[in-house]
């Protein structure tokens, strides 16, 4: 990876280039080894200051019978990148919890690539996005399933709410597929947060951005679901911080 | 308490309320009947302060203040509560959080003490006993999964922790079953006092059995065309709106 990605480039296809040119060449991709037959848990907060260009890669690989966690809040910088290229084998699982919170002119984005090499394993991806003002947030994810990954099932969902006219979300699964027995699920919507919902809690008594705060937490919280109780709550908090400060 | 003089109000440019003149004095109960689209919901939400809904003409005063300068929540704090034709359903939000949240938000306008987690538990199971809605059921999101009439029951539930001075139901009785119909009526019955009021926007008779309204109106095309007392629901019931609107 030392040439300047393009817009050609699949993985890089909305992401602030300029910015990406500011700080390339990126490091090289942290390693996470999950050992056969273990779980490791993985909390990602990127919350770099507003100027920042932030890019975190990742790359994992679960070993037999084990399973990673990972959770991302992707809400820092100017434009914020969390890329992960992560290789299944048998009978692993990984689980990825994303949330993208954006405002202003921010980039930022969540890029995955699974690749099941075993049989059997199991992918489940949920991304949750809120961006207002003109900001952009992605969601790449490629599934990949070689040959020797039958009985594979890999879900992807992502949803994103867009506060403003000027904020974009963008989502593009790709599927890849070497094996004929295999269950590949995606789905994804853009929407707006639900007026009805709003009327219903002022009439209530909620002031206007309570209201809205409450319903944005709602919206990404199912980026959190299957996390350790106190562990949630923590991250939880975080999100309602960020998004009384961001939007 | 509540006074509306004159009231013009359109959607979309369109005019609904046609000069809607109605009195609500503290401790009486008012029902309003009237045709499908008359204007009763459109009432209700112009009351409650839905966006949307565009007052050109007319005032509402409540407790003597401008209540149409208020903005809903504010309303809410006030003391108005609208218990909506159709409750909405907002997935990932619980009802414990949803009605703990409104009642702290209206005290902390009110700049009253918030309700502690034991105070609120205690007043959400007593409701909740009340209004025959199992209290397991409030863990859910609001409303989701709900059956019609549980939509209702929850909506008196949300009216019996929050206590309003003024009570708009916009046909809370329908959907219900006999015994639904039953208990809802004995909850409005025991929020009736003195000092607070009710507006029953209901289309039939035998809510009106069990909750005797003080005054009735007919509604017609955005205006209130006849007033009496209880026994007018049973002239409506009978003859049909057809008899009056002449
Ligand atoms: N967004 C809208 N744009 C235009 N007209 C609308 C809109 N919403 C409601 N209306 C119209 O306003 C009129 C009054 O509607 P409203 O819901 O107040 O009637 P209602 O008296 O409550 O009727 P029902 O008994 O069926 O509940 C109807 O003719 C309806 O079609
Ligand atoms: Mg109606």
């Amino acid at each position: 990876m030392s040439a300047l990605p393009t817009r050609r480039d699949e993985a890089w296809r909305y992401s602030d280039l300029a910015s990406v040119a500011r700080v390339w060449p990126v490091a090289s991709p942290e390693l996470i080894l999950v050992a056969a037959g273990t779980r490791v848990t993985r909390l990602l907060v990127q919350d770099a200051a507003s100027d920042a260009v932030a890019v975190h890669d990742f790359a994992v690989t679960v070993e037999a019978g084990a399973s990673l966690d990972f959770r991302i809040v992707n809400s820092g910088g100017s434009y914020g990148r969390v890329a992960l290229d992560v290789a299944l084998h048998e009978g692993a699982v990984f689980d990825l919890g994303g949330i993208i919170i954006g405002g202003n002119t921010q980039n930022l984005e969540i890029v995955t690539t699974v690749r099941h090499l075993g049989p059997a394993a199991v992918s489940r991806q949920v991304v949750r996005c809120v961006v207002g003002g003109s900001a952009v947030g992605t969601y790449l994810g490629k599934v990949a399933v070689a040959r020797e990954g039958q009985k594979t099932d890999a879900a992807q969902s992502f949803k994103a709410l867009l506060l403003e006219r000027g904020a974009t979300a963008n989502a593009k699964p790709e599927l890849e597929i070497f094996a004929d027995d295999v269950k590949c699920a995606h789905g994804a919507t853009v929407g707006e947060l639900d007026r009805n919902a709003l009327f219903y809690l002022e009439s209530r008594g909620v002031p206007p951005v309570q209201a809205r705060a409450l319903l944005m937490r709602a919206f990404l919280s199912d980026a959190l679901e299957g996390m350790d109780e106190g562990e949630r709550e923590a991250v939880e908090v975080l999100v309602t911080d960020i998004l009384a400060g961001a939007l | 308490m509540l006074k509306i003089d004159n009231l013009h109000a359109e959607i979309d440019g369109k005019e609904i309320l046609k000069g809607l003149t109605l009195n609500v004095g503290a401790g009486e109960v008012h029902a309003i009947m009237g045709p499908n689209g008359a204007g009763k919901s459109t009432l209700s939400y112009v009351l409650a302060g839905r966006t949307g809904y565009e007052v050109t003409a007319g005032s509402v005063t409540f407790d003597g203040q401008d209540l149409l300068a208020l903005a809903p929540h504010e309303r809410a704090a006030a003391g108005v509560f609208l218990g909506l034709q159709y409750p909405v359903e907002i997935p990932g939000v619980s009802n414990l959080m949803f009605l703990r949240t409104a009642l702290n938000a209206q005290r902390v306008q009110r700049s009253e003490k918030e309700a502690s987690g034991a105070e609120f538990m205690k007043l959400v199971k007593a409701a909740a006993g009340e209004l025959g809605l199992p209290y397991e059921m409030l863990k859910r999101s609001v409303n989701q999964g709900f059956s019609g009439g549980e939509k209702k029951r929850n909506e008196m539930v949300q009216m019996a922790v929050l206590e309003p001075k003024l009570a708009v139901l916009d046909e809370t009785d329908s959907g219900l079953d006999i015994d639904a119909l039953r208990v809802v009526s004995d909850g409005i019955n025991r929020m009736r006092s003195p000092d607070r009021a009710t507006l029953l926007i209901t289309h039939y008779q035998r809510l009106l059995d069990y909750v005797v309204p003080d005054f009735v109106h007919v509604l017609v095309d955005g205006r209130i065309v006849r007033t009496g007392g209880a026994e007018l629901a049973h002239v409506l019931e009978r003859d049909g709106y057809v008899s009056i609107a002449a």
